[in-house]
């Protein structure tokens, strides 16, 4: 667990961010350029020191009004936005500058490290010999390495060209399945977000705007993400079947089970689909004769304009209405003639589930050590 | 007059001499030097800029006026003296303190050009990996730093090696203690001893030429090979 308290004045910028992210998982910094994420994980770090601010990590106090920890002592791995290496150090020394350093138990080592990352062959290369998705492998590598309680992230793929962002994604993912430190985020783009996050804490202009569960923030009708051009609901969900003839998968979420192409391994296994608003439609009855695989009966919470003549309608599945949260864009005129309402009973037509990541290569295998931290 | 050796011993003292001034004054350089670029590098503050002029000014100044106001710090009736118990002017230990004020700028500008270069993301990025403050400027910022130190090195011991006006103003000449070869060039000079002035002073121009070469290079491997 991790709570915050940042106040400080930085020129004519106002910084009062207040929040709370669990002990485990991935949380987001989210919001616009500007808003200040960067600079609360750097107050976190201890990189920056904000005098009238408190922080505690698993219940150790790193700061209050008293005392300071400084940066070197604050058991935290920080991802730089570009990788950083020491440019006078090897591969090698890069990843064991940290690690050389600790002074408590090792609870991750270089194996589990290079194996996690795949960056085993880069060891004995030359800093400038790396590619920017790589030297990014090894940064967090590095930072791993340092046996973090906390691991803080700024940006660590805004600096990348799309090729290498979709080479570190999955390794992130990898991390996040392998690993129970706790992980603080700082992004402002959606996709990685809807990607990689468990919560979400959205910043605007200093402030916390509101933090929690990123499934329930993303349908939040208070908050500004449903009113997002392309709104979407982020649902993870558990293999339960594979239907090896048509290249199926099926996976039960809150309320319900959904039919996704492809092989999503093996029964038991957690995936997170991501479902765009527009990809749903809403009918009051089953589709009788339909090539839409997906039909699931939802209940209607609300439904909020979107502009250009539609709304998105909010919905929960399952006919009790308690399951994963949905959204729908539908058109105005089509939500007038079918007179709906909240609380009632419709069926949600997923023209298309996607997984949030995309299926895993060959080339990618899950870890054949799977490391996990305390 | 009679024809001397190229060579002799007195000759032999002084380009002795002149190496262990420019040898010692080159270390005492980079021990004040190096920690006083790195906290001129760090932050501004009209502090900071005081300190760094008063370093720079004996770029400007004439040696002679340098070299009297040291011969007073230095004389008989000083503080400097009284606090000491004995006097420095025409001394060895003299000339290595002249010699120090008088290159420090030479010295702390490019590696605290060096420092600046680097950037705080470095010593940032060690802090976040556990090394102490000490700990990352050893292991961090001095390798990264190392041509510019590599620079101040070699122009600090240059610059010591070519004083001319502080050395005879606080050293006077004496053989052996305080004679150094630009003193010594201007002696054969008056002397009509050119043969011999040709001798150190061509020696003085493939050394100048050897220090500015090496700098060239180091400078073109710090901005080819590192990124």
């Amino acid at each position: 667990m991790i709570e915050a308290e940042f106040r400080g004045q930085l020129g004519s910028f106002a910084l009062a961010a207040e929040f709370t992210a669990p002990g485990e998982g991935i949380t987001a910094l989210f919001g616009p350029s500007g808003c200040g994420k960067t600079t609360v994980l750097r107050a976190i770090a201890g990189l920056l020191r904000l005098p009238a601010s408190r922080l505690s990590v698993n219940g150790e106090t790193w700061q209050d009004g008293r005392q300071f920890r400084p940066t070197h002592r604050r058991a935290i791995g920080y991802v730089f936005q570009e990788a950083s290496l020491f440019p006078h150090l090897s591969v090698r020394a890069n990843l064991t500058f940290g690690l050389s350093r600790v002074k408590g138990p090792i609870r991750i080592g270089e194996d589990e490290v290079a194996d996690l990352l795949g960056i085993a062959p880069l060891f004995d290369r030359p800093t400038r010999m790396l590619s920017g998705g790589e030297r990014q492998r090894v940064a967090i590598g590095r930072a791993l390495l340092s046996q973090p309680e906390l691991l803080l992230m700024d940006e660590p793929l805004s600096a990348l060209d799309r090729f290498s962002k979709d080479e570190i994604l999955p390794y992130l993912e990898r991390l996040h399945a392998a690993l129970s430190i706790p992980v603080l985020y700082v992004s402002h783009d959606i996709a990685e977000v809807e990607r990689l996050a468990d919560t979400l804490v959205l910043m605007e202009t200093g402030r916390v705007r509101a933090a929690g569960p990123l499934a329930e923030m993303l349908a939040d009708p208070a908050l500004p993400l449903i009113h997002m051009p392309q709104p979407a609901a982020v649902i993870d969900g558990e293999v339960v079947g594979r239907d090896t003839k048509y290249g199926l998968s099926e996976v039960r979420v809150p309320g319900g089970v959904v039919v996704v192409p492809g092989d999503l391994g093996p029964t038991g296994r957690t995936r997170r689909l991501r479902i765009p608003a527009s990809d749903v439609s809403l009918g009051r009855h089953a589709p009788l004769d339909t090539t839409i695989l997906n039909a699931l009966p939802a209940r209607i919470e609300g439904a909020e304009p979107a502009g250009g003549h539609q709304m998105t309608v909010r919905l929960r599945l399952g006919p009790d209405g308690r399951g994963a949260a949905l959204l729908a864009r539908v058109s105005l005129k089509s939500w007038d003639r079918l007179a709906l309402k909240p609380g009632e009973l419709v069926v949600a037509r997923l023209k298309a589930v996607a997984l949030a990541e995309p299926a895993p290569s060959a080339a990618l295998a899950p870890p054949a050590a799977a490391a996990r931290l305390r | 007059m009679t024809a001397s050796p190229l060579f002799d011993a007195a000759m032999i003292e002084t380009i002795l001499l002149t190496l262990r001034l420019a040898g010692i004054t080159t270390v005492v350089l980079l021990l004040v030097g190096t920690p006083l670029a790195w906290w001129l590098a760090r932050g501004g503050g009209l502090w900071k800029e005081i300190v760094a002029t008063v370093v720079a000014l004996p770029i400007v100044l004439p040696p002679t006026v340098l070299g009297f106001y040291l011969l007073i710090a230095m004389g008989p009736h000083s503080p400097l003296t009284a606090l000491l118990g004995r006097q420095l002017s025409f001394t060895f230990t003299g000339l290595v303190l002249g010699s120090v004020i008088y290159s420090l700028p030479f010295v702390v500008n490019p590696i605290r050009n060096a420092f600046e270069a680097m950037g705080p993301r470095p010593m940032e990025a060690a802090a976040t990996l556990r090394a102490a403050p000490l700990d990352a400027f050893v292991s961090v910022a001095l390798p990264l730093a190392s041509p510019g130190i590599m620079t101040g090195a070699i122009l600090g011991f240059a610059h010591t090696v070519g004083e001319f006006g502080v050395v005879l103003m606080i050293g006077g000449g004496i053989p052996g203690r305080t004679k150094v070869l630009s003193v010594t060039i201007f002696d054969y000079v008056e002397t009509l001893q050119w043969p011999k002035a040709h001798v150190l002073a061509g020696g003085m121009l493939a050394m100048s030429f050897v220090v500015i070469l090496a700098m060239m290079l180091i400078e073109r491997r710090l901005n080819g090979g590192r990124r």
